[in-house]
């Protein structure tokens, strides 16, 4: 990137930014931690979980997508924001089958880090709409559990940006938009359990699930038993 | 304290494994200084099985699968102040509410009760019949969690939860200082 850095405020603190920088990446620079889920280190910028909203200069914006700008006011870290949040990941919870105790992926879960950092601790206030969608657990070396999907197009990225190939992709609009693989089933594309969209740090959630891993790694021994979500990031505070 | 009389505790497993049973028990030494502010009534501790007075708190581990569940949580309803929901079982309806999710079949109960009695693989059922004995209470079309029963005062995260966040919770309650969890110890698992 060219041009001069500038300074700009979230939650008051003073951030130095670099032109082309979003919010969220001039904040991790500097140790602030934004909530998200859709974005991750490593992929393109999506823009679609909405859970790293922040206010600047009193408007929603993304923080994963806006772009840092000198002198902004944003407000990140406060009750109001942090309630919409919590009303995202509420609804991601009953949108799907969120099962922790017979999940794989809890203790290492996003969503569920997600959860407990934004401290929702019952996800009851809306009707449950319980998806029955079939389990693929047709490939060899990895299944898949849509019901546990937030629709976060991570894989999708992952595999066409990574790994070249294109293994996932959106199916439907609205709220019938879902991931799905390009093929009959997993096991009819060239999806391989090296590929990047494979690994553990791509779905945030039990939804691509490597075969032979399950439970290797007890539960309360798992990343997020050690701290909440996001505190590498804040660790990195000066 | 005003009061010195001891609070009035009464527990329950609805659908639950008794894991959150056993989970109180994870207490460990603290039970003891515990025991010195509550007694139990009717509960699996006890083995009391009704209520013989009104209490203070009523602990339910476990949603309602059952009719007769429904029957105890109004029962505790009625007979206890602060009511708490014990784990996922409870809060979400937990691992029983797996079988809701196959619930847009069109015989669900039936596909349910099938798959479970005579047509799944590890079965060894000899008389390939679904029990239905009169004395067994009637299986509700699905698992509520308690909350969607009855008013539920407070809920207790984890699967089982941690014998430090029943503690924390129990004796801050006590004491009237209960303000919420810490965010650190919120766990589904
Ligand atoms: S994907 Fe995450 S939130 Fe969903 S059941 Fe698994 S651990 Fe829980
Ligand atoms: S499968 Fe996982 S990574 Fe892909 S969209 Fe669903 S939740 Fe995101
Ligand atoms: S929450 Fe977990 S430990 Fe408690 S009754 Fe349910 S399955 Fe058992
Ligand atoms: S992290 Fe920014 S929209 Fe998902």
């Amino acid at each position: 990137m060219t041009g001069e850095s500038f300074v700009f405020h979230i939650d008051g603190v003073a951030v130095t930014a670099k032109p082309g920088q979003t919010i969220m990446e001039a904040a991790d620079a500097a140790g602030i931690y934004i909530p998200r889920l859709c974005d991750v280190e490593g992929l393109r910028h999506q823009g679609g979980c909405r859970v790293c909203t922040v206010k600047a200069d009193g408007r929603s914006v993304s923080a994963c997508t806006q772009p840092a700008a000198p002198d902004l006011k944003v407000e990140n870290d406060t009750p109001a924001r942090n309630r919409v949040r919590r009303d995202l990941v509420e609804m991601l919870f009953h949108e799907g089958n969120h099962l922790c105790p017979i999940c794989e992926k809890s203790g290492n879960c996003e969503l569920q880090a997600m959860a407990y950092r934004l401290e929702m601790t019952v996800a009851t206030r809306f009707p449950y709409l319980e998806p029955c969608r079939e389990l693929d657990a047709s490939h060899p070396d990895i299944a898949l559990d849509t019901n546990r999907c937030i629709s976060c197009g991570r894989c999708i990225r992952a595999s066409q940006d990574v790994d070249g190939k294109g293994v996932f992709g959106y199916v439907g609009r609205g709220i019938h938009r879902r991931v799905a693989v390009n093929g009959a089933d997993l096991a009819h594309t060239d999806a391989a359990v090296t590929d990047h969209a494979m690994s553990a740090a791509v779905c945030p959630v039990g939804c691509i699930i490597r075969k032979d891993e399950g439970f290797r790694v007890p539960i309360g021994s798992r990343h997020f038993d050690h701290g909440l979500i996001g505190h590498e990031i804040e660790e990195k505070r000066e | 304290m005003t009061d010195p009389r001891k609070a009035r505790v009464a527990t329950v497993s609805l659908a639950g494994c008794f894991g959150c049973h056993m989970a109180i028990l994870d207490m460990d030494e603290r039970l003891i200084g515990l025991m010195e502010k509550v007694e139990f009534d009717r509960s699996p501790l006890t083995d009391i099985k009704t209520f013989t007075r009104r209490c203070d708190i009523g602990i339910i581990e476990g949603g309602c699968c059952n009719e007769e569940n429904v029957h105890t949580l109004i029962e505790f309803r009625k007979n206890c102040d602060v009511l708490i929901a014990l784990g996922q079982c409870a809060i979400m309806g937990g691992l029983p509410a797996m079988r809701n999710a196959i619930m847009h079949a069109a015989e669900p109960l039936r596909e349910c009760l099938e798959e479970a009695y005579i047509s799944g693989p590890y079965l060894r059922n000899m008389t390939r019949l679904i029990p239905n004995d009169p004395v067994l209470p009637l299986v509700l079309d699905r698992v509520y969690p308690c909350s969607e029963v009855v008013d539920i005062d407070y809920q207790i995260p984890g699967c089982a939860p941690s014998g430090d966040i029943i503690y924390s919770t129990l004796a801050t309650l006590l004491d009237g200082r209960f303000t919420g969890f810490d965010r650190e110890d919120i766990r589904f698992d």
